[in-house]
């Protein structure tokens, strides 16, 4: 194999499905020999905390299917019609597709968003926390995780510049 | 049946995209030049993701089969 290709990739959002995709593609470069950087910026930087608290908001994306994880194939195939003024207003409504996303992930044997962040830190992918996005939202490092590199545009550039592929998610 | 030797045997029916791939790497890091990693996946795209993953990596698929939806490959360390 020539050398070692790069991917570099910003993760700036913090809902639970555009959380997997950082991770996903990190971890698979990772084991695809690659080098991967992941820089967590505006609402990515969350992904970074110790208990990650990712949430689904239905009523902000209207192609998510709305799916029961449980039931006959025919009930779990049926895709319910939820109005956005349901969604959008009854209280705990994102909790529970939180809970009914999270439920379908592991039976379909998709990992946990903290099981691929772990992999992610095990083979190498370094994640970069944006300085500027912490002093913003006012996080602290005792938060987030260990291993985690601080740093800003620059930090991130400097790496991508020299990167096969850049990604922003 | 296939009648090529492994030493060493993975499990990964159940498990999606990319589980299946971080899993083969894992281990494949563990072992010796030569040996032959056997992995069983049930998930469909694991046999592009394999061949993909086997194309960048160096290491060769040797054999691919599949029953019941149930894919082996035959993994060679390079």
């Amino acid at each position: 194999m020539a050398e070692t290709k790069k991917l570099a990739i910003i993760a700036s959002q913090g809902t639970l499905d555009w959380a997997y995709p950082p991770f996903i593609l990190a971890s698979t470069a990772a084991a695809m020999d690659m080098e991967a950087v992941v820089f967590f910026t505006f609402y990515g930087l969350p992904l970074l905390k110790k208990e990650i608290d990712a949430k689904v908001a239905p009523h902000t994306n209207p192609a998510m299917p709305m799916k029961m994880p449980f039931g006959s194939p025919g009930f779990q195939a049926f895709n319910w019609p939820v109005p956005n003024i349901i969604s959008g207003n009854m209280p705990g409504f994102d909790n529970m597709a939180t809970s009914l996303m999270k439920e379908t992930f592991k039976k379909k044997g998709v990992a946990t968003i903290e099981q691929l962040r772990e992999m992610c830190q095990e083979s190498g992918v370094r994640f970069i926390a944006c300085q500027m996005t912490m002093e913003v939202f006012g996080f602290s490092k005792e938060e987030f995780i260990d291993g985690v590199e601080y740093g800003g545009a620059a930090t991130f550039l400097e790496y991508a510049a020299d990167a096969d592929i850049s990604l922003f998610v | 049946m296939s009648a090529i030797a492994s030493s060493v045997e993975i499990d990964c029916k159940g498990l999606n995209c990319p589980l299946p791939i971080l899993k083969t790497k894992k281990a494949i890091d563990g072992m010796q030049s030569g040996e032959v990693l056997k992995m069983m996946a049930t998930d469909p795209g694991s046999v592009s993701d394999m061949a993909s993953w086997a194309n960048r990596t160096g290491n060769e698929v040797v054999e691919h089969e599949e029953a019941a939806g149930t894919h082996t490959f035959y993994i060679k360390k390079k």
